[in-house]
């Protein structure tokens, strides 16, 4: 594979989100915001892109027993600089994100791509791997966070963009419209685009 | 303000339950709640290592890192205490309890991953509570989830030989069910408020 298919592949074909609902818990609690959304898929790429290399990069000192435990304790490591670099340049966006950030540990995304890609393949491949599997993390999280924003604050980036006009939809910053905007993202890859795709 | 601990419990099972309003837990959540049997199962083992691990990750925190003024190093610390804690019960379960092995044995492992665990202690450290107020919120949180997983699977049994179309079988419905579920439980946000 060149290294652009890899990016593809990890991005789209294989996106962590709608083909193997990975990694939802973040992608559906931080989406109600665009700016909060963008910010946490790039804290999501930067780890993701750092932990994979470095897992290849050591992938034959690591015994097989322990695997699990050290790619754990090698993600942790990144997410304490992305957590570090928050508190120190955006204080603010930190505390909105609040426990969510330290939570990029526990999303399967990571741990699944260093599990099916990155334990078997070269640094500089599974890093493209790993910035693939964000961006696909991103666009999946900025698709929402742009229908929720938009139809419950009437702004995009804050901006406002719908008029006084606009009725606000309370639901749309709440907990359950996460989970039905997701739904029927997901319906929709999965139905039309799935059979124009020919999968 | 000092909240009473036992408004904290009830608070975290139904106004802020962790998986329907704060999203934690969704990926076990979604692939085990196809049967009610091992929904029980492995909501039983939530219940039971969030306690504990909450507990533990308070002590932890406030005796250790504080002192030692390592803060920043909380996500590690309290990912290895989650781990090995899961790995000692296990080990402990197998050669104490075997039958009580064998029904939750097999879901302990998928706990370490679990993010409902490590969130819960990461908002413990962010909502200062107080130890007692931390026990009852894991345990109140806990239940919470073994709440939600264990009325998820019952209506994907119901479900299961209804038509559904076609790209929304599996995952999306299961989302758009407790999408349907958390809205329900905004209804009990009258009872009790935290924050």
């Amino acid at each position: 594979m060149t290294k652009k298919e890899i990016f593809i592949n990890s991005a789209f074909k294989e996106n962590a989100i709608w083909s193997q609902i990975l990694g939802i818990c973040s992608a559906l609690a931080v989406t109600n915001l665009m700016m909060n959304s963008l910010v946490m898929g790039l804290g999501v790429i930067f780890t993701l892109a750092l932990s994979s290399s470095t897992i290849s990069l050591i992938r034959d000192l690591i015994p097989k027993r322990v695997r699990m435990m050290v790619q754990t304790l090698i993600i942790a490591s990144y997410v304490i600089i992305v957590d570090l670099i928050l508190k120190a340049y955006m204080p603010q966006m930190s505390k909105a994100l609040g426990p969510y950030i330290g939570l990029i540990i526990t999303n399967c995304i990571i741990m699944g791509r260093a599990e099916a890609f990155a334990g078997k393949n070269p640094p500089l491949d599974s890093m493209i791997d790993g910035i693939g599997a964000g961006v696909g993390y991103t666009v999946v999280l900025m698709v929402i966070a742009t229908i929720r924003e938009l139809f419950g604050f009437g702004s995009l980036f804050g901006i406002q963009i719908l008029g006084e006009w606009f009725t606000r939809w309370s639901i749309m910053v709440m907990a359950p419209s996460a989970f039905f905007v997701l739904a029927v993202l997901i319906w929709i890859i999965h139905g039309p685009i799935a059979a124009k795709v020919g999968k | 303000m000092e909240i009473n601990a036992f408004i904290i419990f009830i608070a975290s099972i139904f106004t802020s339950n962790i998986l329907l309003t704060n999203f934690l837990g969704m990926c076990s959540f979604l692939s085990v709640s196809k049967e009610v049997e091992s929904s029980v199962g492995l909501g039983l083992a939530v219940v039971f290592v969030m306690t504990l691990t909450t507990a533990l990750n308070y002590v932890v925190y406030h005796m250790v890192l504080v002192p030692l003024n390592i803060v920043y190093l909380q996500y590690i610390i309290f990912i290895i205490v989650i781990a090995a804690f899961v790995q000692l019960t296990e080990m402990m379960l197998e050669r104490f309890s075997p039958v009580l092995y064998y029904s939750l044995g097999i879901f302990l492992p998928l706990i370490t991953v679990n993010c409902a665990i490590l969130g819960v202690s990461l908002f413990m450290i962010i909502r200062n509570y107080s130890f007692l107020q931390s026990i009852a919120f894991g345990a109140g949180g806990g239940l919470g989830w073994l709440l939600a997983i264990l009325a998820l699977a019952g209506i994907r049994q119901k479900v299961r030989y209804k038509f559904v179309p076609k790209g929304l079988q599996g995952a999306g419905l299961s989302m758009i069910i407790t999408g349907i579920m958390a809205m329900a439980f905004i209804g009990f946000s009258g009872i009790v408020v935290i924050q």
